[in-house]
């Protein structure tokens, strides 16, 4: 099993504040990795590292086979554009149209015709479930459901391998979230894609992840959900035990009981 | 010959076409993929085998493309049929159909504007420029409304907000409005006095600096300047506040947002504006002291003296009565934006430049319309 992303040793520290100390995580190719902890545990700090946005006070990340810190510019560049990346709100241009969005990483890493831009677009636009007639619109004219897909199309535009999602189903309602849900799984199996994803959403969790890396005390722990059932450290207990999982656990039997 | 990317191989048996794509159907290699899908245009009618078994790797650009060209010759009337399809590739083969079916077709951009839509624009925005005006005058109703509402019940002025907004648009404003008129006074005194001397009659330079500083200039460059200032300030508090729905939440809390937001700032605007156009008119006559004092052969107590000749208490009043007017304009068109800004942080900033022009142009237009109303009714 090759890891597409791997962290070790990873710290990260504001001021007197020690966020991360000491993370090592492996995320291997083709899986679906869940990414949880309590507010201000430095989730959003981790996603942001590893793709690069914030820089580690210590330890090492790799991508794709690549130090991201290695002093080569170019190569950051390319792995770069190996990775997709959706934010919470999809963080679209909001100049421009969900179409003129997604075509972006297209004209500035590729030289393609314009009929051809087009037609990606639409592919993509059809791929993440939106209808044909969203691509003129502009991101204020779309629904917050319909900006996250519009944000995945983008993400997914050069093909990446790894994608990196920050609270996909956040703000979504219950059939929304299941969707897109779906969507991920359909998309990592005609892709091939890899990926690592923020989340609170419980039943995101049991549905899709392969594995869960838990973010406690500065560290992360990582295993199937049914492994961290049996986990008998307190904040693990409650999150995997506390009534809103019950609730899931209760409705979807197999999943959180650890048939999987 | 040594290609990098993908390919179509074509051999014709007869009615059958053997179709075989190779080596890397990717996005990278999208242009050259395409001219070899052109390849197969001219084939009619045929029964065509496309076979995939040699694609070495594919993406959702390649296999869009593997089925545009499938489109195209079903259109023309082939019989094709897709082969050898790896494993991997399946799922994905099988998406992109969906996703890529013909009839899905897209608008890609918003719409662009022709040389017709130009008469239509002039058109749209000048009845958009009026309805402007229009709500303008309804907001001010609005306003005046709610102010006589709290003149009933003083409790309603908010004291504290009012206080906060006269130290921000006016306190905090002093030090750059009265360095500003500062200097419009000195260049004002350099550029008459090099004119006047031409007939020797430097002394006249006062004249003109007192006249020009009490009746237009004070009031004016110190409107424009609280415009930028404050009206853009604003725009820009209210609507942060619109984006984070904290107007509505005033609302379910049963506060007006006129009376809470708007009066304050309008009511600040008022009192501030008067007052710094007062300190304005003495920094500008102060400029223009210190500049014909150095430039010409006229010493302070000459020039205080001239002026007291040159200009009365009409003058320092025809700038006075301008600014409370001034000040409403910039007040209300800063708020009225303030709050017609919509959910995005885009429009926030769209909606703070929009009140900045409008609100200098009032002004302006304001004071055209004082000179002509002055001129005929014989005050100056």
């Amino acid at each position: 099993m090759d890891g597409v992303i791997e962290i070790s040793g990873l710290e990260n520290r504001f001021g007197a504040h020690q966020v991360h100390k000491g993370v090592d995580l492996i995320v291997r190719r083709g899986e679906i990795m869940g990414l949880v902890g309590g507010s201000g545990a430095g989730k959003s700090v981790l996603l942001r590292s590893v793709i690069g946005l914030q820089k580690p006070s210590a330890g090492h990340i790799r991508l794709l086979d690549h130090d991201i810190e290695a002093a080569d510019p170019a190569a950051v560049e390319a792995v770069r554009s190996r990775i997709g990346v959706l934010f919470q709100d999809g963080a679209l241009f909001s100049s421009l149209t969900v179409a003129e969005n997604i075509q972006v990483p297209l004209r500035e890493n590729l030289s393609l015709p314009e009929g051809l831009l087009d037609r990606i677009a639409a592919m993509k636009i059809a791929m993440v479930g939106l209808a044909p007639e969203a691509g003129a619109k502009l991101p204020a004219q779309l629904s917050g459901g319909m900006r996250k897909r519009a944000g995945l199309a983008r993400a997914l535009a050069m093909d990446p391998e790894i994608l990196f999602l920050d609270e996909p189903t956040a703000g979504l309602d219950p059939i929304g979230a299941a969707a897109f849900d779906q969507l991920i799984l359909d998309l990592r199996a005609s892709l091939g894609l890899t990926v690592f994803m923020v989340t609170h959403d419980l039943d995101s969790l049991a549905a899709i992840c392969d594995r869960i890396a838990v973010l406690v005390d500065g560290k992360v722990r990582v295993s199937t959900l049914a492994d961290h059932m049996k986990d008998d450290h307190p904040w693990i207990q409650a999150y995997f035990h506390g009534p809103r999982a019950r609730a899931v656990s209760a409705s979807g039997a197999g999943h959180m009981t650890g048939a999987r | 010959m040594e290609r990098s990317g993908g390919w179509l191989d074509i051999v014709e048996e007869g009615a059958r076409l053997q179709v075989s794509a190779n080596g890397r159907w990717t996005i990278g290699h999208g242009r050259f993929l395409e001219e070899e899908i052109c390849r197969l245009r001219d084939f009619k009618g045929r029964q065509v085998i496309i076979n995939l078994g040699q694609v070495n790797q594919l993406d959702s650009t390649g296999a869009m493309l593997l089925h545009q060209a499938g489109h195209m010759l079903k259109g023309h009337g082939c019989e094709i049929g897709f082969h050898g399809i790896s494993d991997r590739y399946v799922p994905l083969m099988a998406q992109v159909g969906d996703a890529g079916s013909p009839g899905r077709h897209l608008d890609v951009h918003s719409k662009h504007t022709g040389l017709g839509d130009l008469v239509s624009n002039v058109g749209r925005r000048s009845i958009e420029a009026l309805r402007e005006g229009r709500d303008l005058l309804n907001f001010l109703g609005l306003v005046t409304i709610v102010f006589w509402r709290a003149v009933r019940q003083p409790r309603r002025f908010r004291p504290k907000a009012l206080i906060t907004q006269i130290e921000q648009t006016g306190l905090d404003a002093m030090l750059i409005v009265g360095l500003l008129q500062f200097l419009i006074g000195v260049v004002l005194a350099y550029l008459m006095a090099d004119q006047f001397r031409k007939f020797g009659a430097e002394v006249f330079t006062v004249n003109l600096i007192g006249l020009t500083i009490l009746q237009e200039a004070g009031v004016l460059i110190t409107a424009i300047l609280l415009a930028g200032r404050s009206g853009s300030a604003f725009t820009a508090q209210i609507g942060t506040m619109r984006v984070n729905e904290e107007i509505d939440a005033l609302q379910t809390l049963g506060m007006d947002p006129i009376e809470v937001l708007v009066l304050p700032r309008v009511l600040a605007m008022m009192i501030t504006l008067p007052l710094l156009t007062f300190f304005a008119d003495l920094c500008g006559l102060l400029g223009g002291a210190l500049a014909t004092v150095t430039a010409l052969d006229i010493s302070f107590p000459q020039y205080l003296r001239q002026l007291q000749e040159a200009v009365h208490v009409r003058d320092f009043l025809i700038g006075m009565v301008k600014a409370p007017v001034h000040a409403m304009i910039i007040a209300l068109v800063g708020c009225y934006e303030g709050l017609k800004v919509e959910r995005s942080a885009e429009s926030v900033g769209r909606m703070t430049t929009l009140s900045v022009v409008e609100s200098i142009v009032l002004v302006i237009l304001a004071t055209a319309v004082f000179a002509i109303l002055m001129s005929v009714l014989g005050i100056r």
